[in-house]
């Protein structure tokens, strides 16, 4: 019997997982985060496996589009170019890669062994955008709010952060000095 | 009923993720990669989030991922306005080139 959930968990996962291990390959920024946005669109698809539909759509319009725009937008703002290859520690090559493979191998072994069969039910949970938001609104309505503050101190950190020094006369005069 | 993914493979799949962004944390020399490496461990995390909420069929699961995408998009603001900083005063993007706090 075909199993169309198992075949899509498949397929979208498969391309996340390329899509990570392209991320690490590329040594080009921009190509890094093409792959991160193939990444994050592949996961949306999972969260419409899971019958998540709102966090599907915000993780493409929020994550794929404004969080990724901003980190393309400032590769190309710095021209950030190849970057360069540095002579790693060949212990840490020599163990790590090793290490790294045998810890994941045996932590998803444990994994898949413990789990029994447990199944996560495609759409046996409501995340449509109503129940969410009836939600957000009530039970996390704090947080919801503490939120909202978060990001007003974000914002201007970040326009604090980005703004050019202002030149006072003194600064200038050391500048040409130099 | 639907055929069905097990919880296992959904979490196999974001410890994956996450162990990929550790390693490019890790092993990438460029400022930008090494954050879009967090980014990729914060997906990790959201996918077991989700993954989560529906196997205990507990909605928490997914406003908390939205928490944590908030969390995100103002950590990559402030984080790509400090790399702009630092890029304004180094003329450079190289981790291993910007190892002193002062100039």
């Amino acid at each position: 019997m075909l199993n169309v959930h198992l075949i899509l968990f498949l397929a979208f996962g498969a391309v996340a997982v390329a899509g990570a291990i392209n991320l690490l390959a590329q040594t080009h920024p921009i190509n890094s985060a093409l792959s991160l946005i193939a990444v994050m669109a592949a996961l949306a698809g999972e969260y419409l496996l899971l019958g998540a539909e709102f966090v599907a759509a915000v993780q493409v319009i929020v994550y794929a589009g404004a969080i990724m725009v901003l980190f393309v937008f400032v590769i190309m703002l710095l021209n950030a170019g190849v970057e360069e290859r540095t002579q790693g520690s060949r212990v840490a090559v020599l163990f790590g890669i090793p290490g790294m493979l045998l810890g994941s191998i045996l932590v998803a072994w444990v994994v898949l062994q413990h789990s029994g069969t447990e199944s996560v039910a495609a759409g046996a949970l409501p995340g449509d955008p109503k129940t969410i938001g009836q939600m957000l609104f009530h039970e996390f309505l704090l947080p919801f709010e503490i939120t909202s503050i978060l990001i007003l101190i974000a914002i201007m950190g970040a326009v604090v952060l980005a703004s050019k020094p202002p030149t006072s006369p003194a600064n200038a005069a050391a500048r040409k000095v130099d | 009923m639907n055929q069905l993914v097990p919880l296992s493979y959904y979490l196999v799949l974001s410890g994956f993720l996450f162990a990929c962004g550790v390693a490019g944390f890790l092993i990438k020399r460029n400022i930008i990669t090494i954050f879009m490496s967090i980014e990729l461990m914060l997906n990790g995390v959201n996918l077991s989030f989700v993954a989560f909420a529906a196997h205990w069929h507990a909605l928490a699961g997914q406003i908390f991922v939205f928490f944590v995408m908030v969390v995100a998009a103002a950590e990559s603001a402030v984080g790509l306005a400090i790399i702009i900083a630092v890029y304004r005063t180094r003329e450079t993007l190289n981790v291993d080139q910007v190892n002193l706090l002062k100039l």
